[in-house]
């Protein structure tokens, strides 16, 4: 400490820096190595599924009966008479730009049907993660503060089926349930097939875009749409949040500063909302980012099942009939975004909670 | 009747007599705990039920899962001769539900063999040896930890081909990181003891010391751990064959099965609906059982 300090003395004319924000530096440095690490982990592993699969890539461009010659020219063009090596250098090249190549499907490049399908997706995760954490969070809450009541029992039931049901399984009894018998809910689709396309995509988020149109009976049908297939995401958002809080809090509850906190007289919502939750927000903030992560990729499947145009469907679309250019471009896409959430938790973490250190 | 009772003071024996003795004798004291947690001892006997269903399922069975019958198709719940009812093409739900449970038990099997011998490889080395080699294996561990596993193994599967075998070696793929990371950070603390310093000093080479006196010790908390992880292995296999990537038709298996009953989920609900409800069955006894092994070999870990 005393030598920092003599240090910065001795060079007056530099702004010093304080040894917290060097740390903050050299942590956010450090994160956007292993960024790039990771990155570069996924692309090899997308380039490695790109050349193990036994499509052959040019039969599938030309088709089987074009000319020798053809199959030449598409053979070079796509590079695969270079080594290895250099075809990834390509890959790499190719990826850093936003090219995913051609959809075998439909001859349009990847990135351009990806930002297509992608809000529908954002919209169904980002809608799951409120209901899962505005219920979730007080759930755990609750459930520490009364360990073993009976809220607690209920919590631990609702997590343990979370964990143990199959979602697509879950879907179709909540589609069967609310929509066929009862009636309450939008069927699958974003909206009802007279509303497609008819507000002006701004966002590419119905809710959003529908009422920046004003168009209030648009908003009430995306929304009966989106609210079944959203719950069932957020509910197993619900579960991981609701027992990651349950611990958490636990952990606070147990600690001296809340007897202490007892003994000054504060209230019973004062000791768990002021001092004991205070401690836990970026802890949960990382559960959060992990959970919201999570249900990008949990969405997958139930897009399938709710006809969900987003980007679960057109990876498992894509699949289906080996249009490996989607496959992989929507993959990396997806494992992009999970590798940039699940840094920035862990950024945050370090930045914030100095136990971390 | 004395017999079993001098069995039982032999096996709490508080001064045990030989090295076979303790050992007993901890697994009985671990038994007991183990028995009196209600829903452990549930969650263990829907599995065991569940393994004799598969080896005994050709006496089990009503009727020939596979045997189509068009006339009598799409039969509610309780119909004469099919009691959970038949499918689009008039075979019978529960005899392929029957027959599914091996299909499942053969897929949570594989997957439960590779993956933690991967990870209890990878992880053991990691740890013992150090250096360089500690960091590039965990910087893989920590790549395929940062990548969204189902997706992941979506894209594997397009490449393999469809079917269970790729289905497993898919899930696996992905599986094994978090087994790595266990199995390290035990080496890491075994490593260092005075024991493993003592066998060093006998002679012992690094591979003598990893297989003989470090595996045995990360052994129970990735039993844990893969009792844990059986219930999501059970549901993204499900997934899979719902995606028609798993398993192929006519193959009972359970998650193809839901896919099939989900063209007549409106009018003929119990078609999708018995698959699903034997999927959570044994997950939820996988995560019964996981809980209560984990009180027993690794209290610390409980909350």
């Amino acid at each position: 400490m005393a030598l920092a300090d003599n240090a910065d003395t001795r060079r007056p004319n530099r702004a010093p820096l304080s040894r917290a924000s060097w740390s903050v530096i050299k942590t956010v440095l450090s994160t956007i190595g292993s960024v790039a690490v990771t990155l570069l982990g996924l692309l090899l592993v997308t380039f490695v599924i790109g050349r193990v699969m036994p499509i052959d890539p040019v039969l599938s461009i030309v088709g089987e009966r074009a000319s020798q010659s053809t199959y030449d020219a598409v053979f070079y063009e796509l590079g695969l008479d270079k080594p290895l090596l250099v075809q990834f250098l390509y890959y790499l090249w190719d990826v850093l730009h936003l090219d995913f190549g051609i959809s075998l499907l439909n001859a349009r490049p990847v990135s351009e049907d990806i930002v297509r399908v992608f809000p529908a997706t954002l919209e169904l995760a980002t809608v799951g993660i409120l209901l899962g954490v505005v219920i979730g969070v007080p759930l755990g809450v609750l459930a520490a503060v009364r360990k073993d009541s009976w809220i607690d029992q209920i919590a631990r039931v609702v997590a343990l089926v979370g964990y143990s049901m199959p979602i697509f399984w879950l879907g179709l009894m909540g589609l069967l349930i609310f929509y066929g018998i009862l009636g309450w809910v939008g069927g699958p689709g974003r909206v009802g097939i007279f509303y497609v396309d008819v507000v002006p995509t701004v966002t590419g988020l119905i809710l959003v875009d529908s009422l920046l149109d004003g168009n209030i009976e648009i908003f009430k049908d995306a929304f009966s749409h989106i609210i079944l297939p959203a719950s069932l995401l957020g509910y197993y958002s619900l579960a991981y949040i609701s027992r990651m809080t349950r611990s958490f809090m636990l952990e606070q509850m147990n600690a001296e500063y809340i007897t202490t906190a007892r003994v000054k007289g504060l209230s019973e919502w004062d000791v768990v909302w002021k001092h004991a939750f205070r401690n836990i927000r970026v802890q949960l903030i990382t559960v959060i980012a992990l959970s919201y992560a999570g249900l990008l990729e949990g969405s997958v499947l139930t897009e399938i099942i709710f006809s969900w145009p987003g980007i679960g469907s057109y990876i498992t679309t894509a699949l289906l009939s080996a249009d490996m250019n989607a496959v992989l471009g929507g993959t990396v896409v997806v494992g992009l975004i999970f590798i940039l959430l699940n840094i920035f938790s862990d950024l945050l973490y370090k930045i914030f909670d100095p136990r971390a250190k | 009747m004395s017999d079993r009772q001098t069995l039982r003071d032999w096996l709490l024996t508080e001064t045990p007599t030989s090295r076979r003795h303790a050992k007993l004798s901890a697994l009985y004291h671990g038994w007991l705990t183990f028995r009196s947690n209600s829903m452990a001892m549930l969650g263990l006997a829907i599995l065991v039920a569940l393994v004799l269903t598969a080896l005994f399922a050709p006496l089990l069975a009503p009727l020939d899962p596979f045997e189509q019958n068009l006339s009598q198709r799409l039969l509610p719940l309780g119909a004469e001769n099919h009691l959970f009812g038949t499918d689009s093409l008039g075979r019978d739900i529960l005899s392929r539900l029957i027959y599914g449970a091996r299909i499942t038990l053969y897929i949570v099997a594989l997957v439960a063999l590779i993956a933690p011998i991967v990870g209890l490889l990878v992880g053991t080395v990691s740890g013992y040896v150090g250096g360089w080699i500690d960091t590039v294996l965990m910087r893989v561990t920590d790549i395929f930890l940062a990548f969204p596993r189902l997706v992941l193994a979506l894209a594997f599967v397009a490449a393999l081909g469809a079917g269970i075998e790729n289905a497993v070696i898919a899930i696996s793929l992905t599986a094994w990181p978090p087994y790595a990371r266990i199995a390290r950070a035990e080496t890491l603390t075994i490593r260092s003891s005075d024991y493993i310093s003592a066998i060093k000093l006998q002679g012992a080479g690094p591979l003598r010391i990893i297989t003989k006196h470090i595996w045995p010790l990360c052994i129970s908390s990735l039993i844990v751990r893969v009792t844990l992880d059986m219930a999501g292995i059970i549901l993204a296999a499900a997934g899979l064959g719902f995606l028609g990537l798993g398993a192929q038709p006519p193959s009972p298996e359970w998650g193809a099965m839901i896919s099939e009953g989900r063209r007549f989920i409106l009018d003929h609900w119990w078609v999708a609906t018995m698959p699903g409800l034997a999927i959570f069955t044994v997950s939820l006894a996988f995560n019964l059982l996981g809980d209560g092994l984990r009180d027993v070999l690794d209290p610390k870990a409980g909350d």
